[in-house]
């Protein structure tokens, strides 16, 4: 039990446990004092200084995020010596940014342009800075843009892509007036290490990074005749849209969702569920495959530990950092690319459209989907398989330019043939959903019987620690699969790409041992991904992760295997699990790049 | 010659050749003595922030720590200082000496002197005394060891939480305080960092006694100083003096008979005009230095052919470009002031301007992340307060 520390705060007496910051003991007292280099999920900088406040009886003033309180202090955070230190603070801010608010994409959901409103920030500041600088704008990657006249070196995103991360494509570069954010050499963002995981664009507090967005592209091709516009929805965006649409985080909307999507005009409104649980069939079956070849036939090509691919910045991540290990990726595409894939071949088929009318659109809470429509190896359909992909900020955007009151939507159903999903399906969307239902149904397939737990949740796989473990031993197994009586399964999941870092790190020392692993490039999972509303932090995230639980939880089918829709795809095109269509549509290969 | 009438010190470049018997002396004693000593001593950090010696080698002492660093801040990067380049060169044994004692002191193995990038030349020379001293350090049965860390060329690096960044291979970048060196230094560890002078003085306090080191000096400001003293001076150069002198004798000894303004502490510390030399004193409590850069002691001397608008422009473009750009107030602050003095001296900004960069300065002494940025107030507010008409005309 750490010591308690006595001090006042605007003359409120607070009590709080020693290393306690100002800043969060003020919040313990309801005294919200402004941030802008601060975020909860970063370690602290303590370098915009607009949070300082003032110490009774002390000269300068103090950054509140990053002292530690002390026994008696005395804390003033509105006095007018805090006040007008941080007024100028602000005012500086605004003088080296392109305060072109009007003309911004994110106009209105700034954090300076709200602090500036907030501290009456007028004409009489201080010199613009901008004329007087060179700056580069960005626009060469498919899904981040990076605006350095809008940047104000609050370095949150430097924190978040080396610290959070683990990548480093971000950093500082240069001092004094020309230092700046920067790349490796100041490539564009789309030539170095990035992952496009979109996490540095959940946290800039302004409009220095944003996604790429391709809305007014998609309402074009929605007002062609000649086009029938497909759209499928990941499993994360509906547990996350309404938080965008003005409601509380962990609200599930699915049904909403749909309806929103149908006014928008799109044709078929389609669920990557669907896909998800595809995925689990082939991924599952791979691993099974993967386990015989290196269990029984001791083949040294079949690689263990198998990783999952549905998560294209960890994709991008292994290819960079790990281009040694690409033979341990899962070669099942991801559930977007199996849908892209099928859209425009199966689907089309059935709904009879030929497939170049076809206008193939994702709903995605990523960024890094953005890039994984761009890969060139994503063409199995004979055109580009997914055509745009949205975020879910962005989606919630064409829905206010509808002037849809969101919240007073009935609850409409997807499409079928492509819209039936599990529970399974659903929580891919957080972390360790894919590992979960990749074991509900690989368990039945070898031992013909349910995972012997409690309503199929996998608990163990659950939760929000960065690297979890879990053994499930298999026992009962069916006459063809004898060889894994008695086995231990041996998975791991990790979220966010230092975890990621850190369990590939223990495959290469062979300091493990796991049969599975289970990576997203996001903390959460894809409920925190980068495409997702803004702000994120822990407790939205596992708002969002409880709604995807109950979602899974409510579904009447809860297994993969189980989605009618799937067994049809089976039987009318596929066959079986790793057939020879199934690699031409639904696999693919992975690419070693450099490190620079 | 003025320097004739100078009583000018000679403690500290007095070349004693006597390492070996202070530190036979020194090692023999009980480290809390030789802590008190220091502290008796009223020995300040020469480096210009003024911390007392002695109690920061007691605390770093009182920390515990499987590993702690003795570093020397040779990083002299302040506009108008050159001491420490001396000091290094004429006299290295002492400063070596007082690492070696400091080691002993704390319990520390390792010593690192952080030199500047631009002392590059400085190292052979170095690198050779060093070789000796470790031999005569063998000699005494004590494994303390030095080596050289060279800097490239950033100001901000003579900070000391930048300084361990830097060596750490880090982008140097002041850290967050607390926590201070005396408990989480280089690499984490407790750490003392003193200036190449003020572990010279050490040297003089071990073999004379704190008394003699004492009894120099007025009340906060002890002892004897070295000074860099430049500008529009007949007598350029080096010079160690004792404490207590009021400016309006600084100047009668250096000044060349026309002296307008003394920037005191080099760009980041203080700029004196002619009608406060006779009350201005120099020592710690009569602004010697600036905050906490390593300024200690840069005398600039203008006399009326001098613009001080130019001087302090000058000042600025030098804040602008060495700024580490961390944090706010440093980074665009810097930029405004500059930008503000040319916008005022074109005529595009009314004077009163002025005032809201004066209140600006102000805002960045008391929110900047560190020394640099909270000292340029110091050297913008005394020049623009005291030569008003020379911004604006």
């Amino acid at each position: 039990m750490s010591e308690m520390i006595n001090l006042t705060i605007d003359n409120v007496p607070v009590s709080v446990p020693e290393g306690t910051t100002i800043l969060e003991a003020a919040k313990k007292i309801n005294v919200r004092i402004p941030t802008l280099c601060y975020h909860q999920d970063l370690c602290v900088a303590g370098n915009c200084r607009v949070c300082v406040v003032e110490q009774k009886g002390t000269d300068r003033l103090m950054p509140s995020c990053a002292m530690p309180v002390s026994e008696g202090m005395e804390i003033l955070t509105n006095s007018l010596k805090a006040r007008s230190a941080r007024k100028h603070v602000i005012e500086l801010l605004v003088s080296e940014h392109r305060a072109d608010c009007t003309r911004c994409y994110k106009n209105g959901n700034c954090e300076l342009q709200e602090l500036s409103s907030e501290y009456i920030i007028g004409e009489d500041g201080f010199i613009d800075l901008i004329p007087y600088k060179e700056y580069t704008i960005d626009h060469y990657s498919p899904s981040i843009i990076k605006d350095d006249s809008k940047c104000i070196r609050c370095q949150r995103c430097v924190r978040t892509c080396n610290e959070l991360q683990k990548i480093g494509a971000l950093a500082v570069a240069y001092k004094g007036k020309d230092m700046k954010i920067s790349t490796f050499f100041e490539k564009p963002m789309f030539e170095v290490v990035c992952t496009n995981c979109g996490q540095c664009v959940n946290r800039c507090p302004t409009g220095a990074l944003t996604e790429k967005t391709y809305v007014d592209l998609v309402w074009s091709e929605m007002n062609r005749e000649d086009k029938h516009v497909v759209v499928q929805t990941a499993p994360a965006v509906r547990v996350a849209l309404g938080e965008a649409l003005g409601m509380e985080p962990g609200m599930i909307v699915t049904g909403k969702l749909v309806a929103a999507l149908r006014r928008l005009g799109f044709d078929s409104v389609l669920d990557t569920d669907f896909t998800a649980d595809l995925t689990i069939i082939e991924e599952g079956n791979e691993l099974l495959q993967r386990l015989k070849k290196a269990l029984v036939d001791k083949d040294p090509a079949a690689k263990l530990p198998l990783t999952t691919s549905c998560s294209p910045g960890w994709v991008k991540f292994i290819e960079h950092a790990f281009p040694g290990y690409l033979d341990h990726v899962s070669t099942a595409k991801s559930p977007q690319q199996m849908f892209g894939a099928l859209a425009k071949t199966f689907y089309a088929k059935k709904i009879n459209v030929e497939p170049e009318n076809i206008v193939s659109v994702s709903i995605m809470p990523c960024t890094a989907k953005k890039y994984e429509a761009d890969r060139p190896e994503m063409r199995s359909s004979g055109y580009k398989d997914v055509d745009y992909v949205l975020t879910t900020r962005e989606l919630a955007l064409m829905i206010r330019q509808a002037g849809i009151d969101f919240a007073s939507l009935p609850d409409d159903d997807y499409d079928s043939i492509m819209g039936e999903s599990s529970g399974a399906g659903v929580i891919f969307g957080a972390t360790g959903g894919v590992m979960e239902a990749a074991l509900r149904t690989a368990y039945e397939v070898v031992t013909g019987r349910e995972v012997p737990f409690e309503n199929l949740n996998i608990t163990p796989v659950r939760g929000m620690d960065g690297v979890r473990e879990a053994t499930i031993k298999i026992e009962g197994a069916l006459p063809e699969w004898s060889f894994l009586e008695g086995v231990e399964l041996r998975c791991c999941v990790a979220h966010g790409l230092a975890n990621a870092k850190k369990v590939m790190d223990a495959v290469k020392a062979g300091t493990v041992n796991y049969h599975f692993i289970e990576i997203m490039a996001c903390p959460g999972g894809c409920l925190g991904g980068g495409g997702q509303p803004i702000p994120t932090n822990e407790e939205i995230r596992r708002k969002r992760a409880e709604a995807i639980y109950r979602e899974d939880a409510h579904k009447p089918i809860r297994k993969s295997h189980e989605n009618p829709e799937v067994i049809r795809l089976y039987e009318e095109l596929l066959h079986e699990p790793l057939s020879e269509t199934a690699h031409k549509l639904l696999h693919t290969n992975y690419r070693a790049r450099d490190r620079y | 010659m003025a320097s004739k009438k100078l009583k000018r010190l000679d403690l500290v470049f007095k070349d004693e050749q006597d390492t070996e018997a202070i530190l036979k002396k020194t090692f023999s004693r009980p480290e809390s003595d030789i802590i008190n000593d220091l502290i008796s001593s009223g020995l300040k950090g020469r480096g210009g922030a003024g911390f007392p010696t002695g109690l920061k080698w007691k605390l770093t002492a009182d920390t515990k720590g499987d590993e702690k660093y003795v570093i020397c801040n040779a990083d002299e990067g302040e506009p108008g200082t050159f001491k420490d380049r001396e000091i290094l060169s004429k006299v290295p044994h002492k400063v070596l000496a007082g690492m070696a004692v400091c080691g002993r002191v704390i319990g520390s193995r390792k010593g690192f002197i952080y030199l500047r990038g631009e002392y590059k030349f400085l190292i052979p020379d170095l690198e050779r005394e060093i070789e000796r001293f470790h031999q005569l350090l063998e000699k005494l049965g004590c494994g303390f060891r030095v080596e050289i860390f060279t800097g490239s060329g950033a100001y901000i690096c003579g900070e000391e939480s930048a300084l361990f960044e830097s060596m750490e291979g880090k982008r140097g970048e002041p850290r967050n305080k607390p926590p201070f060196p005396v408990t989480h230094g280089y690499n984490g560890k407790p750490t003392v960092i003193n200036n190449v002078e003020t572990l010279a003085h050490t040297y003089s306090i071990f073999k004379y006694g704190p008394e003699k080191f004492r009894d120099l000096g007025v009340q906060d400001s002890r002892g004897s100083k070295v000074f860099s003293v430049s500008g529009d001076t007949p007598v350029p150069g080096i010079y160690e003096l004792e404490f207590g002198m009021t400016l309006q004798k600084f100047v009668d000894d250096f000044g060349d008979g026309d002296t307008k303004a003394v920037q005191v502490g080099g760009a980041s510390g203080f700029c004196v005009p002619r009608k406060k030399f006779e009350k201005t004193i120099i020592g710690y409590q009569g602004k010697l230095t600036g905050e906490s850069l390593p300024t200690g002691g840069s005398m600039m001397i203008f006399n009326s052919s001098r613009s001080m608008y130019n001087v302090l422009h000058n000042y600025l473009d030098f804040f602008v470009e060495e700024s580490c750009g961390q944090c706010t107030p440093c980074r665009v602050g810097t930029q405004q002031l500059l930008l503000g003095i040319e916008a005022v001296k074109k005529g595009e900004k009314p004077s009163s301007y002025l005032d809201k960069l004066l209140e600006l300065a102000e805002s960045m002494r008391i929110t900047a992340k560190c020394g640099l940025g909270q000292s340029v107030a110091n050297s913008f507010a005394s020049i623009v307060e005291n030569f008003k008409e020379e911004m604006i005309y």
